[in-house]
């Protein structure tokens, strides 16, 4: 029988429990950096950087989180998850096959010819993938979509959303935004990886996104920004979005550093693809294994 | 359409139809169909028109249906839908791009979205979210593109949709569909709902008149249907286009000259089978279209006739490839030779084009 993921409440501040789950996640973290390093050098370069941003919220969303079922991906109840930054799918892919919604050897073949699995996620071959990205812009509507398909048939799920923040340069993030806030979509959750940089530099040189906190406001949005490094104010925020009874629909937005756990990427516009060999990838993976580490760009 | 439809969008049923009543096209119409809508208008035989309620004749069976239009609800008639469902129906604004993608983000769901808006923003402004969200992912959304072509005259190239057949066609895994009528448009609806994937649905202008006395039978996309037998030429058309080419083929009779009909309502996948056909019957062939000559059902036969291999008079009757001068609609088809008038005389240019090049 299908078993749903993540039906317990999440353990309050200060707790074992709580600590324990934070060394867990940690775990899961590393399992999607050190798998973006290892599917890059499969494919012969990666989005390391973007994917670092996000792992996690990655963690946190799908081994606390989100509510699904892996024997099941199609479970008309499912919590729906929609990466709008979908460059970010090399790490979600391992996070997918660690939950058993496929066999985590056919990512063995990562982007070679036939794999179901490319540098951005399609759903008709991903068990898991709830919606097939890769143009940036689109995923808020999709999500919207999925949030008001919920209203009319009467599901209680939510849709979580998660956005890039040089993706918000894309003038459809906006339409969506305005048409949630709105229709009242208070079962539709952004979650902005703001990791400050876009592929040409920092978001505020390329094209300025702040003050992203008014901005959702202003487009009847409830905001929370937090640390997104941090299992606490991720948590957090999690119950509560549980718990809610607001109208509006949610933006988290999750500060962040992209390139964060290798010190050598992070917030470093050269790294958003790239390639890592011989020894240097030894020296990432060691990296990795050892945790996270103060960021040097970290506030 | 005439510029108080759109002026008025915001405009509840009785005030539209009050535009339309007033209209020389509209009352035209009204007196071509007899029958009466709910509003005490009819417009039964106006493709646009019919779509709203049609649509909520199909959601009363099937709560899977979803409607939505971009601020157009009274232009594309979808509000017929509203007042029949309105836990069903969204509004989305002037937000063509996000319409598409919210759609798609329903149907993964399970629902059955219909988006409705003018065709040049569907599937110009739309075209990169039709091919990412709806045919890359198979979703089953159905567009209701409506005013294609010229239909809104002078409203200028910014209102016309003469490339959005060569658009459409071009992505893999979208059914591209033209309506001619409100009884096609019917039988296209009604077919969507039951069809696996993302389908195109260009529409008129709404006022076009009746082709199809009934819903037709057997209905299938990628199947053309045959209105006239004939064995001089074969005018291969479809949607606005198949009216006027059945009056120049009572015209051409009237002067001796026998024309087969084909209603290619399909575009993509086109009906190979019935082009080849023409080919082997007839081998004189002129395509019409409301449609720039270029890319759209006259390149779709061409490719087939080229790969078939066959000597064959061949012509395409659309927009030559320009952007359209100003004026109304009906004086634009006439000066494209898009009536009656023009393709009588087209399809005889062919034909003594191929007498020239026998002799």
């Amino acid at each position: 029988m299908a078993v749903t993921q993540n039906t317990a409440p999440i353990p309050v501040r200060g707790t074992q429990e709580r600590e324990r789950l934070f060394r867990f996640l940690e775990e899961k973290a590393k399992l999607v950096r050190r798998q973006t390093v290892r599917l890059s050098r499969i494919a012969g370069a990666g989005h390391y950087t973007g994917t670092f941003s996000c792992a996690e919220l990655f963690s946190a969303l799908y081994y606390s989180q989100l509510r699904f079922r892996p024997d099941e991906p199609h479970w008309a109840e499912r919590d729906r998850f929609v990466l709008s930054k979908g460059h970010a799918a090399i790490g979600l892919y391992p996070v997918l096959a660690d939950l058993g919604f496929f066999d985590a050897e056919l990512l063995d073949n990562y982007t070679r010819l036939h794999s179901p699995f490319g540098d951005h996620p399609d759903m008709r071959k991903v068990p898991g993938a709830d919606f097939s990205s890769g143009s940036l812009g689109h995923g808020l509507s999709v999500s919207l979509g999925m949030a008001l398909a919920a209203r009319v048939t009467g599901r209680e799920y939510l849709t979580y959303c998660m956005l890039g923040d040089g993706e918000l340069a894309e003038g459809q993030v906006w339409s969506a935004a305005m048409a949630a806030g709105h229709f009242k979509a208070s079962n539709l959750i952004a979650i902005i990886d703001r990791n400050q940089l876009s592929i040409d530099g920092n978001t505020e040189t390329v094209m300025g996104v702040e003050p992203l906190d008014d901005k959702f406001a202003a487009f009847r949005w409830e905001v929370r920004r937090i640390d997104g490094h941090d299992y606490d104010q991720i948590l957090d925020t999690f119950c509560y979005v549980r718990d809610r009874s607001d109208e509006r629909p949610f933006c988290v937005i999750a500060d962040t550093v992209k390139g964060r756990g290798v010190e050598r990427m992070e917030l470093d516009k050269d790294w958003h693809v790239g390639n890592l060999m011989g020894a240097d990838y030894d020296d990432v993976m060691a990296e990795i294994d050892a945790g996270l580490a103060p960021s040097r760009s970290h506030a | 359409m005439t510029g108080e439809t759109t002026s008025t969008a915001s405009a509840g049923p009785q005030e539209i139809s009050g535009v339309f009543r007033g209209s020389a096209d509209g009352a035209t119409a009204l007196k071509e169909t007899g029958k009466k809508s709910e509003q005490g208008v009819s417009a039964r035989s106006i493709p646009t028109f019919i779509a709203g309620e049609e649509l909520a004749d199909l959601a009363d069976a099937d709560e899977r249906v979803v409607v939505m239009t971009a601020d157009l609800a009274s232009a594309g008639r979808t509000i017929d839908f509203a007042t029949r469902h309105p836990d069903h129906f969204f509004n989305i604004g002037v937000a063509e791009q996000n319409m598409v993608s919210v759609a798609a983000g329903m149907a993964s769901t399970g629902l059955r979205p219909f988006v409705s808006t003018f065709a040049a923003y569907l599937a110009l402004l739309c075209c990169e979210q039709i091919r990412t969200d709806l045919a890359y992912t198979g979703m089953p959304v159905v567009m209701l593109a409506h005013h294609s072509g010229m239909a809104l005259g002078y409203y200028g190239t910014s209102h016309h949709a003469l490339e959005d057949l060569s658009a459409m066609r071009g992505i893999a895994g979208l059914t591209v569909v033209c309506a001619c009528d409100a009884n096609e448009l019917r039988a296209i609806l009604r077919a969507s709902l039951v069809h696996d994937g993302p389908v195109y649905v260009r529409m008129g202008r709404g006022r076009d008149a009746e082709v199809y006395a009934d819903v037709p039978e057997n209905f299938a996309f990628g199947e053309a249907i045959r209105l006239t037998e004939g064995s001089d030429v074969a005018l291969i058309t479809t949607g606005s286009q198949v009216q006027p080419c059945l009056q120049a083929a009572e015209e051409l009779a009237k002067q001796g000259i026998s024309a087969r009909v084909v209603d290619m309502h399909t575009i993509s996948p086109v009906d190979a089978a019935e082009i080849r056909a023409a080919v082997d019957d007839i081998g004189t062939i002129l395509t019409v279209e409301e449609h720039n000559v270029t890319g759209g059902l006259g390149a779709a036969v061409a490719e087939v006739i080229a790969e078939f291999g066959k000597p064959v008079n061949f012509r395409r009757a659309g927009v030559p490839d320009v952007h359209v001068v100003l004026g109304p609609p009906a004086a634009l088809y006439a000066h494209y030779e898009l009536d009656a008038a023009g393709l009588t005389s087209r399809a005889k240019d062919l034909l003594q084009h191929m007498r020239g090049s026998d002799r």
